[in-house]
């Protein structure tokens, strides 16, 4: 009961005081408020990069291989650069010989290629493939269909393309069914992919902005020099490791890669995407960690010495309290209220601020602000205030009456 | 009232010293000051500037410690107090009118009022009818919600006044109580003392002013921190109560 009337008298003291002091107080909290906007935004950023490397995750298919003469994301990509190119003849002996896999799918792509319709044109990634591509992709089209085996292999002139291609072509038309020019050739629409956003801007491994035709089509058009990469999603009851071993083993006997030397290719995994994702997230979080940590403190000293002057302003009226009865315990706990509620409003102020600019991110990185990130800056914000108010605090509870009193 | 010798004094005050440390000099604000004060006795300490008069309120009024003697409050021994205790006794037994009002200036004469009961843990509802009835008791029923800046130097002091008095006090100290007010208004918180004493309040006033000295019913006299004389006064100057 006591300790209450306590809280509500300092509540009512620094609600008094910061409201006489506005200007001085919105602009004490500064560190804070640029502190906790870090923090916030911090956090959507991340969120919003795990939500992209979900998607993305979902566009390369869970336990499929990406067999490639480059190794993706290696910090020794340079060296892959002297490997043999792969050729369809090895991806299709490791069709016919590797049966632990549900499909092996050779895949070649052409870059930066021009797609046109009409008078409307884009430039996008061409990729020549087969029909077991939609099951090492698991993904469908959205509209029409991908093309089958039987219209690869007689090297019809159908294409799928991609969300953002189609968009680009045809703003108010149906794709379906139209002829596209792609790199001079003309294509008939068969399908369109569904959108899937990319991770960390790369549209490398999105589907969006690019085109798919048959094997046959895509040697007919892009020439057949381009090093191929296999898709291989293994069977659905193999042990993965083994499942893995046997297959490299495999690739590499079709290679003749000599059995002291290292694999002449890549083997690929989305797991490389979470490497990516982790690092990036671990440098954002250093960063931000950094900014952070420095504002609150440059935001935690400003505290202090707006709580010093605050103390020294107010000494004859500290005297006064304890002349009334006010014990060390009460004037302590009002300047740490104080202290607190100034950070709090910088928190709020912060929080004010940074929702706008997460709505802004969400245009570059679809994301949100996580609620529970609000909790946590409200927290950071009334410790820092704590923190900072405590020696203030207890120089005014330390204050003798008499001299508080004599003080003008 | 007709043998006070008998009972223990309310205060009681023996031998006591303070000496503030300069550094090159030590100031001897009291050398060796006592005194007795009982209940309902209306005191007024007199004497030069520096003599040691505000020191001696201070220590009175628990908000100072001596450097050396004995201090009983009550029965009890305040040297032996801690920080606690003395800020009990501030806010249960001793009642504060300074010549500054030391008013909170951003809260109304209301809240400057509750003050001592929020400190004493007086719940909120019981505590707003205490301060009312205090205010209501020094004339201000009609100014509870003003502010100090909005109320004359009288006024100002009769906020004072009421807070000093809303805990019901064992005794009132006043520090020059009239001393920034014109001699009218002063005269007017004269006559407000003077009916709290009729009602049984104990009072000790400082003042520089025979006028003001002259209500009282005993003078004590301070010259250079020792007390040179005590004496009772015959026929106080009284009021006829008003209203
Ligand atoms: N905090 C202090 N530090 C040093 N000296 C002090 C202090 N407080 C009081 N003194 C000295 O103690 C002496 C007594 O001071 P005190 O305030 O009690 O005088 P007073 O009788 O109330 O005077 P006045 O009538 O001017 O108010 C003075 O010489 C004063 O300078
Ligand atoms: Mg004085």
């Amino acid at each position: 009961m006591f300790r209450l009337h306590e809280l509500r008298e300092g509540l009512r003291i620094a609600f008094t005081a910061i409201i006489s002091n506005k200007m001085r107080s919105v602009l004490t909290t500064l560190g804070i408020v640029i502190g906790i906007v870090v923090v916030t935004l911090m956090a959507t950023v991340i969120e919003g990069l795990g939500t992209a490397l979900d998607n993305s995750i979902k566009s390369l298919g869970a336990d499929v291989y990406y067999i490639s003469k480059w190794d993706w994301f290696s910090d020794e990509w340079w060296k892959s650069r002297n490997r043999k190119e792969i050729s369809l003849a090895e991806a299709r002996q490791m069709q016919e010989k590797f049966t632990l896999a549900e499909a092996v799918v050779p895949v070649v792509q052409a870059w930066q290629k021009t797609m046109k319709y009409r008078n409307k044109s884009v430039k996008g990634n061409v990729i020549g493939t087969e029909e077991a591509y939609l099951i090492t992709s698991g993904v469908v089209p959205e509209q029409g269909r991908f093309f089958n085996d039987l219209e690869g292999s007689s090297g019809r002139p159908v294409c799928v393309i991609g969300h953002d291609v189609a968009n680009t072509l045809f703003e108010n038309e149906d794709p379906i069914g139209k002829t596209i020019k792609i790199n001079g050739y003309s294509y008939r629409v068969i399908g369109v992919f569904e959108k899937e956003g990319s991770f960390l801007g790369s549209a490398m491994f999105s589907k969006d902005s690019q085109s798919f035709i048959p094997l046959p089509n895509f040697y007919r058009v892009f020439g057949n020099e381009r090093s191929i990469d296999i898709h291989v999603k293994m069977g659905p009851d193999v042990d993965k490791e083994d499942a893995k071993a046997e297959m490299i083993g495999l690739f590499r006997q079709i290679r003749r890669v000599p059995p002291a030397d290292e694999d002449d290719f890549g083997v690929n995994t989305q797991d490389f995407l979470k490497k990516i994702f982790e690092s990036v997230v671990g440098t954002i979080g250093v960063i931000g960690f950094l900014i952070t940590s420095l504002s609150l403190l440059v935001g935690g000293v400003g505290i202090m010495n707006i709580m010093f002057v605050s103390v020294k302003e107010r000494t004859k009226e500290i005297g006064t309290r304890k002349a009334l009865g006010a014990k060390r315990r009460t004037i302590l706990i009002q300047f740490l209220i104080e202290a607190a509620a100034l950070c709090l409003i910088g928190g709020i102020i912060g929080i004010g601020l940074s929702y706008p600019l997460s709505l802004i991110i969400d245009t570059v990185l679809p994301s949100s602000m996580p609620l529970w990130v609000v909790g946590v800056s409200l927290s950071i914000s009334i410790t820092v205030g704590l923190v900072s108010g405590i020696v203030p605090a207890y120089t005014a509870a330390r204050m003798n009456p008499v001299d508080a009193l004599r003080y003008e | 009232m007709s043998n006070p010798e008998e009972e223990t004094p309310l205060i009681h005050i023996v031998n006591v010293t303070k000496t503030y440390d300069m550094g090159a000099e030590k100031v001897h604000a009291l050398r060796g000051a006592g005194l007795d004060i009982r209940k309902n006795e209306y005191v007024a300490i007199m004497g030069p500037s520096g003599s040691g008069k505000s020191t001696l309120m201070n220590i009175i009024g628990c908000l100072d410690t001596p450097t050396s003697g004995l201090y009983n409050f009550g029965g009890s021994n305040v040297g032996e107090m801690n920080d606690n205790e003395l800020a009990a006794i501030r806010n249960k037994q001793i009642g504060f009118v300074f010549q500054t009002f030391n008013l909170l200036a951003r809260s109304t004469a209301l809240h400057n009022v509750e003050l001592p009961l929020i400190y004493a843990g007086i719940p909120a509802a019981d505590r707003r009818e205490r301060a009312e009835q205090a205010l209501a008791n020094v004339g201000l029923a009609d100014r509870m919600t003003h502010k100090p800046n909005e109320l004359s130097g009288g006024q100002r002091q009769r906020v004072a006044i009421a807070r000093a008095l809303v805990n019901t006090p064992s005794i009132i100290l006043a520090d020059e109580p009239t001393g920034n007010l014109d001699s009218k208004t002063g005269e007017e918180i004269m006559q407000l003392f003077s009916e709290l004493h009729r009602q049984g309040n104990t009072l000790i006033l400082v003042t520089h002013e025979e006028d003001i000295a002259a209500h009282a019913h005993r003078i004590v006299r301070l010259f250079d921190g020792e007390i040179a004389s005590d004496v009772r006064v015959d026929n106080p100057k009284v009021y006829a109560r008003t209203s």
